[in-house]
């Protein structure tokens, strides 16, 4: 099923938490929506379960206006950030739920719910905890059979809230890749939500990037890691460095010298340089170059954190050598960005 | 949940490394035995001194039978109505935002603080045959004042509190997620409110059910005036109880309370092991 959010803001008592989204999810996509906290993912989320009404905008599944059906008739799988399992229901009992409760007609006999049930739990390897009830089961156990019954009801889309939040990092990665076998098994639309960088870009075959209720970026992991469209991006996905700079005649400037990096398509005047802090080439002569002095440095496993003071110790920033590199040591370090960006400097308002 | 696996058998819990459980519990040993069991064995000490025979005689008095019969069913019914309603008030006192929520929020524990006559006498003039109730009543051929009905109706009113404040933190504590999980897995509001949200107030209300019934069982002041106490027919147990005191047949009254006492014991003890089963299982 494919889900297009058209041009949707949501407000909550004049706050806007979704300000004009959108974004097109093919069919069968497993997509990760990545931002910081309170950035609206969650808003997103339960938007397209129809949790929420947007206060302006559409959301299409297929070519039909979802605004039309109820959230019993739009056939989502939610799974809940704490879960929300029933607890006073055995695993099976919970993971049967959506398909006890469908209308006589469509309702699958006692026996082939308890089938389906014992089928998924295979899925999520969970197998023989049928009779458990939820407060006996571990964190991630729980995860699994939220998940196993947003599934049960062959759900168009499935929708899910920080599914591995509150799980430690060994499991987080073991999930998270079972998460994918089970995607490409089933075929869902799978959308998820996460504040974990390195979680949407492992995972998802396109990240949606959000910050203060819009979308910044849409995008493959390679795509925005490597040409993130906005300072934004550049600072939350990987590590960047970023420092004042002056743009004249299509020529950057640092303070009142000419770095040797030129983007003849910006307007003149004041803008920002993001680049990689490994994406660098170190200098011997500075005829055009960054240089500054190094302040502190820090071994981080394979490689040398350096940092740097440039401009007389007025900007700081972080650049990535080598560990037996002789500038390491050296006082002052001569490099160029080899990519780079340069975003012109907005107000902000 | 502990990894002991529920075997048979009576075993202490392992108690919780938190210290003090020795002191504690000798506390409360004592505490109980001081305020409950003492007083109640010296109830039971004294109607023994009756003999097995007398005991026996009171016990299966008419009277006495039909007095119990009165004080339990009436209780019993008046309980079972208020989980009822009980749980709906709580329910819309949780869930709905109203004029003149928090004015209906602080009534309902009006029947706690007043004193029971008072209510009992309201509810007489309001429904003995000439009054506001009893002439709308009376019409239809129903009598309320100096029936049993009456007696479930003073009890109902006294025992609401006691469902709704039992109830109610149970239902605040319900998670909005938990209802929005069941609507997106297909659940109407009716299949999510019995099939999800009620199960899930089990043992609240029990708990709630459990004392508004302990509390019908020995209610006396707001009963007496709106029961007409006519023996066989409307004559509570703890009325008995009292009649007999006044006839200094103290040796009767205690042998009446004494089975009071055992009835109230096992059907409490009965509802707690309910409890406790629904607990181990909702965890
Ligand atoms: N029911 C609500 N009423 C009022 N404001 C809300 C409501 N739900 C969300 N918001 C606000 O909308 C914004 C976005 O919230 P949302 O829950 O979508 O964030 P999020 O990206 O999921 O954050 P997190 O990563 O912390 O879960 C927040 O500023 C939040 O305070
Ligand atoms: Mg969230």
């Amino acid at each position: 099923m494919e889900v297009r959010v058209s041009n949707v803001r949501k407000e909550f008592d004049r706050f806007p938490a979704l300000r004009d989204v959108s974004l097109d999810i093919k069919s069968g996509e497993l997509i990760a929506l990545l931002g910081p906290s309170g950035s609206g993912k969650t808003t997103l989320l339960r938007l397209i379960a129809g949790l929420e009404r947007p206060t302006r905008g559409t959301i299409f599944f297929g070519d039909e206006d979802a605004s039309n059906r109820t959230i019993q008739e739009r056939n989502v799988g939610f799974v809940f950030q704490h879960y929300a399992l029933f607890r006073h229901m055995t695993v099976a009992d919970n993971i049967g739920f959506g398909l006890k409760v469908r209308p006589s007609a469509k309702r699958p006999t006692r026996a082939e719910i308890r089938r389906r049930a014992s089928e998924l739990l295979d899925l999520v390897q969970l197998s023989g905890l049928e009779k458990r009830y939820p407060a006996q089961l571990s964190g991630g156990q729980r995860q699994r059979v939220a998940l196993a019954r947003a599934m049960a009801i062959e759900p168009k889309v499935l929708l899910l809230d920080e599914p591995f939040g509150a799980l430690d990092a060994q499991v987080r990665r073991e999930l998270r890749r079972w998460l994918r076998e089970i995607h490409d098994a089933t075929g869902h639309t799978t959308i998820f939500v996460t504040h974990d960088q390195e979680e949407a870009l492992e995972l998802a075959d396109r990240v949606v990037v959000m910050s203060q209720g819009r979308i910044e970026q849409i995008g493959t992991a390679d795509e925005v890691y490597d040409t993130p469209n906005s300072p934004f991006v550049y600072g939350f996905i990987g590590e960047s460095s970023s420092l004042p700079v002056k743009i004249e005649d299509g020529q950057i400037w640092i303070a009142d010298r000419p770095i040797g990096l030129a983007t003849p398509d910006l307007p003149n005047g004041e803008a920002t340089l993001y680049f990689r802090p490994h994406d660098i080439e170190l200098l011997d002569e500075c005829n055009g170059c960054i240089a500054g002095t190094v302040a502190a440095s820090r071994r981080v496993a394979g490689t040398r954190r350096v940092e740097l003071e440039i401009g007389g110790g007025r900007e700081r920033i972080e650049i990535e050598l080598p560990v037996g590199h002789p500038a390491a040591q050296k006082s002052r370090v001569a490099f160029r960005p080899k990519r780079w960006k340069v975003f012109p400097k907005v107000d902000q308002a | 949940m502990t990894t002991a696996p529920a075997k048979a058998g009576w075993r202490f819990r392992q108690p919780s490394v938190i210290p003090g459980f020795g002191l504690t519990l000798g506390f409360s040993l004592a505490y109980l035995t001081l305020i409950i069991l003492i007083p109640l064995s010296g109830l039971v000490w004294r109607s023994a001194s009756l003999g097995w025979t007398d005991f026996w005689a009171i016990a299966t008095d008419r009277r006495t039978v039909k007095a119990l019969e009165i004080s339990f069913g009436t209780a019993f019914i008046a309980a079972a109505i208020n989980v009822v309603f009980g749980t709906i008030v709580a329910w819309v006192l949780v869930r709905y935002r109203f004029p003149g929520r928090r004015v209906i929020d602080a009534m309902v524990d009006l029947p706690f603080a007043l004193p029971t006559a008072v209510a009992g006498i309201a509810l007489t003039t309001l429904y003995s045959p000439k009054g506001w109730m009893g002439a709308l009543l009376a019409p239809l051929g129903i009598k309320v004042a100096y029936t049993p009905l009456g007696i479930v109706i003073a009890l109902v009113f006294i025992g609401l509190p006691f469902v709704v404040r039992t109830v109610q933190p149970i239902i605040e504590e319900i998670d909005k997620e938990v209802e929005e999980a069941a609507a997106t897995l297909g659940a109407n509001r009716f299949q999510t409110i019995f099939l999800v949200l009620f199960p899930g107030l089990a043992p609240a209300v029990v708990t709630g059910f459990a004392l508004a019934f302990a509390r019908g069982v020995g209610e006396y002041g707001s009963v007496i005036f709106i029961a007409g106490n006519l023996p066989y027919i409307s004559e509570i147990a703890p009325l008995l109880i009292v009649i007999r005191l006044e006839e200094y047949d103290y040796a009767a009254a205690t042998a009446i309370a004494t089975i009071m006492l055992a009835l109230s014991f096992a059907m409490l003890l009965v509802i707690n092991l309910i409890q406790s089963w629904t607990r181990k299982r909702y965890g």
